[in-house]
């Protein structure tokens, strides 16, 4: 059955019909076309469909979207820029070459978001587990911690001028 | 789109358990990361699901007067892990709890789920079992308390009923004071890993930072459910820890375990692996107890 639930989807208040036992990747995918939001392993253990909720990193394909009523979600589409430009982070994996074939990437950039935002100091092991629930097919890893690592450095750096 | 017939999102405990009641179909959900993999395993399919996610009287941790410490079942691993009350009194959970999935999965998968879902595997429940938890199940009818070590009866099966609910975990200050602590997870990869086995041990030192005094030790997959291993805590009690000793414990760790083959390891394989785990997380800790070793 149908069900309304109001949400917050990338900054816009939003109220949508989902099924009960709808994923939240579906939602998002086929209800709103955020593409972004990639189908991969649909059991929580690939990463690619990860999006933040509330500011958390959460698989979208084991959350049901009757849960979402409420909750604020930000998938890459929320970062995109009226000027065209990059976000620091989205900046910084293109810096690194921290992109091959682009799968995991939107699940990485939003879990790099929360690493940012968290202020925290990581150890690049520390980040190795931040970023272990997402799996890159092309072997990137190296690339990609470099970019998380770059997009830590830059953003204190501008939160550091300002 | 999950094969699922209705999903009930109570806004109580109370709500939760009529629901339970009025559809003797009903499964309780929480998380979600064990139960709708279930269901896309099509396992199952045409569920009737009544969901406590997030219900905010099963959510947190809290330290009674008494110095008892409660978590709410639905507390997510990540929660639990970050938790002020954990990381003081019962670091050595946090890092259990740590070692579940990956971030993503930690920060919805729920410490209750683990324990209800009646894996050997679940990396929470050898140190539930290490500290005596006490596990409060609710029903329509009433409150029972089920001490940890007699929750799990068989692989995927413990004493909860289907209209029970886990409401939360109790731990008494004489199971975690003075205590250190430390869980080792054995797997092929060190993250979205299914346990190949589990060691938590926690040691409390006589003044000396020597001797153990008192030796709790439990196992995850050494068993069709997780384990106590009573015979080897008896050994360690009053002794020196050193490599002799370690080796005892070990032994007598591997006599009570009861491990299978399985496609992820092979039992010699596992019996290799509760001796090795004993001595290494046994050392750690001692360590964290403040031992000098």
């Amino acid at each position: 059955m149908l069900q309304i639930i109001e949400l917050t989807v990338n900054g816009q208040p939003t109220s949508i019909a989902v099924e009960e036992g709808e994923a939240l990747l579906d939602t998002l995918r086929e209800r709103l076309g955020l593409t972004s939001v990639k189908r991969g392993c649909e059991v929580g253990e690939c990463g690619a469909c990860t999006v933040l909720i509330d500011g958390k990193a959460v698989d979208s394909c084991i959350y049901l979207s009757v849960w979402a009523a409420g909750k604020s979600i930000l998938t890459v589409e929320g970062l995109r820029r009226n000027d065209g430009t990059l976000t620091t982070i989205q900046q910084a994996f293109i810096d690194q070459c921290a992109v091959q074939c682009g799968f995991c990437t939107p699940g990485l950039i939003l879990s790099a978001l929360e690493i940012v935002m968290s202020g925290k100091n990581y150890t690049r092991d520390e980040l190795k587990k931040r970023i272990s629930g997402h799996l890159c097919r092309c072997t990137g890893y190296e690339n990609i911690l470099n970019a998380v690592e770059q997009a830590i450095r830059e953003t204190r750096k501008q939160v550091q001028i300002q | 789109m999950f094969d699922i017939k209705r999903v009930y999102r109570a806004a109580s405990v109370a709500d939760a358990l009529r629901a339970l009641q009025d559809d003797p179909d009903s499964i309780l959900i929480a998380g979600g990361t064990d139960v709708l993999i279930r269901v896309r395993e099509g396992k199952m399919a045409g569920a009737s699901l009544v969901s406590i996610h997030e219900l905010p009287e099963l959510t947190g941790v809290h330290r009674a007067a008494d110095g008892t410490i409660v978590i709410g079942s639905c507390t997510p691993f990540a929660a639990i892990t970050a938790n002020e009350i954990i990381q003081t009194h019962i670091p050595a959970l946090g890092i259990a709890v740590d070692q579940v999935g990956g971030p993503q999965t930690r920060e919805t998968g729920t410490i209750g789920g683990n324990l209800c879902n009646g894996a050997t595997s679940a990396d929470s429940a050898p140190m539930m079992l290490a500290l005596n938890a006490e596990l409060v199940l609710q029903s329509a009818q009433g409150t029972r308390i089920v001490p940890s070590t007699e929750f799990h009866t068989a692989p995927g099966h413990t004493v909860r009923r289907r209209d029970e609910i886990l409401t939360e975990i109790r731990i008494r200050p004489e199971n975690y004071q003075g205590f250190g602590g430390h869980y080792t997870k054995y797997g092929k990869r060190a993250a979205m890993e299914i346990a190949t086995l589990g060691c938590a041990a926690l040691v409390k030192l006589a003044e000396n930072k020597k001797t153990i005094s008192q030796l709790r030790l439990a196992y995850g997959v050494a068993a069709p459910t997780p384990i106590r291993c009573p015979e080897a805590e008896a050994i360690a009690a009053g002794h020196i820890l050193d490599d002799a000793l370690l080796d005892e414990i070990a032994q007598a760790a591997a006599r009570h375990a009861a491990p299978r083959s399985s496609w992820r390891a092979s039992r010699e394989f596992r019996l290799q692996l509760i001796e090795e785990l004993a001595r290494r997380t046994i050392r750690a800790a001692a360590e964290q107890a403040g031992g000098v070793c």
